[in-house]
């Protein structure tokens, strides 16, 4: 469904990104790994629309959508979380959530001036679907708290919910494990099966290697922005250059836990 | 019932107390220039408080329905009511056209470029003499609805105190729908808002847009209610002032911008008697209600009583 074809990305005279070319299939989760500095956000931010590539293009479902915006992009199904928590602090849970629902509902300005009946019919929809988003991923408690008063782990995952409320085929999360404690991340990890399972395909960024050989269909592994390897999670762990990669040149034979 | 509706409840209650609580016109004035600034006020803040974009130029809009109804209705003998109509919507197109560059614009440089709009608005008026009067000022006609013209403060008050509700229900309407989620969820962070959907520039642009009508209304009303208008009311100053109400009553708060715009018009007729001070005495209040209540002052106390 999402297919890149020779992704270049410069800033300045730094080559985050050379000659990417990456396909992720319907239906399955991808995970793109790399040592830290090695273009994965990057390659989020490509495909996501918040930056251009220098070179190449991203096709979605056949057509080509590099150098739209983020919010075109929201539209053609396309959801995302953050490596760096994006969320609206002074609003509570379950608004946060709500706002990821905004392309299904009215935008016009009359219907909100006055408060249309449909418009607020609509809204209550919209309130009851994202509290079950919240539900299904484990933080409804918290719904009508102050998104600012909210622990870390918690807001990752209303992070998650507000990508959902999308309704989106296509879900990137941005390192969803980091900072969590083990537990968390156990539970991340059925989170994301879970997600995979409902129908939506996934793509995540992560350094947790037992998250990420546990939960993914395919393995992108980039290192200094290139293509180091890429199959199931067995063959890029048997791998000996993503190895050395990881854990330097003198260690071969050694494996990828 | 929404904490929203009782909060409307309690607005309209005192609407409807107040002005027999009142000991004379004087001060009766004094309020009905308090719900002129509140409208414009409650507009400034949508933009300031729920979508995080300052604005150093509404008193430019606010001039602009001041003199578009000024003159329409003076010059070219337009019934007021549709001289205000067009006000409304001529400030609107203005401001929507010069929305999507001028947004572009973040923090100090949005800032300067809200400033050049508002002084080129009020350097026009100024040199314009032939139509605006310059310096000087021109009068403006009575106010006339439907053949009734309202006479005197009293009369006055309820109109001004209607559109007041209105203008409170309006934008809490708006706050409180989709369009409202997306704006102050592109507040909180554009990059989440922009990754839902939310094309940022056109919700930047159509905020800036309404708040300029709503500043543009409470002009043509300053403009009939007054019944003279000078280049003043356009001033840099005045934008100043409605900044001051806004972060004075409270960022993202309907009825701090109606508490902010009592404030600050009432304050100063109150410091009359310190005869030359009372700008130095209104600076150190302004410090102090920053210093210690940096929310303003609606949201500290509503966030008191509901700890307390």
């Amino acid at each position: 469904m999402l297919e890149l074809n020779g992704i270049a990305k410069r800033f300045g005279g730094v080559q985050a990104l050379a000659g990417i070319d990456y396909a992720v299939s319907a239906g399955r989760v991808h995970s793109v790994i790399g040592p830290n500095g090695a273009g994965k956000t990057t390659l989020f931010n490509v495909i996501t629309g918040v930056y251009r590539p220098s070179e190449g293009t991203v096709k979605l479902h056949g057509e080509v959508v590099s150098g739209r915006s983020p919010d075109q992009l929201a539209r053609r199904g396309v959801a995302r979380t953050f490596q760096n928590l994006q969320v609206c602090h002074h609003m509570n849970a379950l608004e946060n959530v709500m706002v990821g629902a905004h392309l299904r509902l009215s935008q016009r300005l009359l219907p909100a001036l006055f408060h249309f009946p449909g418009l607020r019919r609509a809204d209550g929809t919209c309130r009851d679907e994202a509290m079950e988003l919240m539900r299904f991923v484990g933080v409804h408690e918290y719904a009508l708290r102050l998104a600012e008063a909210l622990p870390y782990g918690v807001l990752k995952r209303l992070e998650i919910a507000r990508a959902l409320a999308l309704k989106p085929k296509l879900l990137f999360l941005d390192e969803p494990a980091a900072g969590l404690n083990p537990t968390e991340k156990g539970a991340m990890r059925e989170l994301i099966r879970d997600i995979a399972a409902s129908g939506v395909t996934v793509v995540l960024v992560e350094h947790d290697m037992k998250l990420v050989m546990g939960v993914s269909d395919h393995v992108l592994v980039l290192d200094y922005g290139r293509k180091l390897a890429e199959g199931t999670a067995e063959e890029v762990r048997a791998n000996p250059a993503v190895v050395a990669a990881y854990l330097g040149a003198g260690a071969t034979g050694a494996t990828l836990q | 019932m929404t904490s929203r509706w009782k909060a409307l409840l309690a607005l309209a209650a005192l609407l409807v107390v107040l002005p027999w609580l009142l000991p004379n016109t004087y001060v009766l004035d004094v309020v009905n220039r308090i719900g002129i600034n509140a409208i414009a006020v409650i507009g400034l803040n949508l933009v300031m408080g729920y979508a995080g974009q300052v604005s150093l130029g509404h008193a430019g809009f606010f001039g602009l329905g001041a003199y578009t109804s000024a003159i329409l209705t003076a010059r070219y003998g337009w019934p007021p009511l549709v001289a205000m109509g067009a006000g409304m919507v001529g400030t609107g197109l203005l401001a929507f056209a010069v929305a999507r560059p001028i947004l572009r614009l973040r923090g100090h440089y949005l800032a300067m470029a809200t400033l050049g709009l508002g002084i080129i608005v009020s350097i026009v008026i100024t040199n314009e003499s032939a139509w605006t009067g310059g310096p000087d000022g021109m009068p403006v006609d009575a106010l006339n609805v439907a053949g009734w013209a309202p006479t005197g403060e009293f009369q006055w008050y309820w109109i001004i105190a209607a559109c007041l509700w209105l203008a409170a229900w309006f934008a809490g309407n708006l706050v409180d729908s989709p369009v409202g989620r997306a704006l102050r969820a592109l507040h909180g962070s554009e990059a989440a808002a922009q990754s839902v959907g939310v094309d940022v520039a056109r919700y930047k642009a159509r905020v800036f847009t309404i708040s300029a009508v709503f500043a543009s209304f409470a002009g043509s009303l300053f403009a009939h209610y007054v019944g003279f208008i000078t280049p003043q009311v356009a001033s840099f100053l005045h934008s100043i002032e409605l900044v001051t109400m806004v972060v004075v009553g409270g960022m993202a708060s309907v009825h701090g911008s109606v508490f902010g715009a009592a404030l600050l018009t009432a304050l100063p007729q109150l410091l009359a008697e310190f005869e030359g001070w009372e700008m130095v005495v209104f600076g150190a209040l302004l410090i102090l209600v920053m210093v210690l209540l940096p929310r303003g002052l609606v949201p500290t106390i509503l966030r008191r009583l509901r700890h307390a």
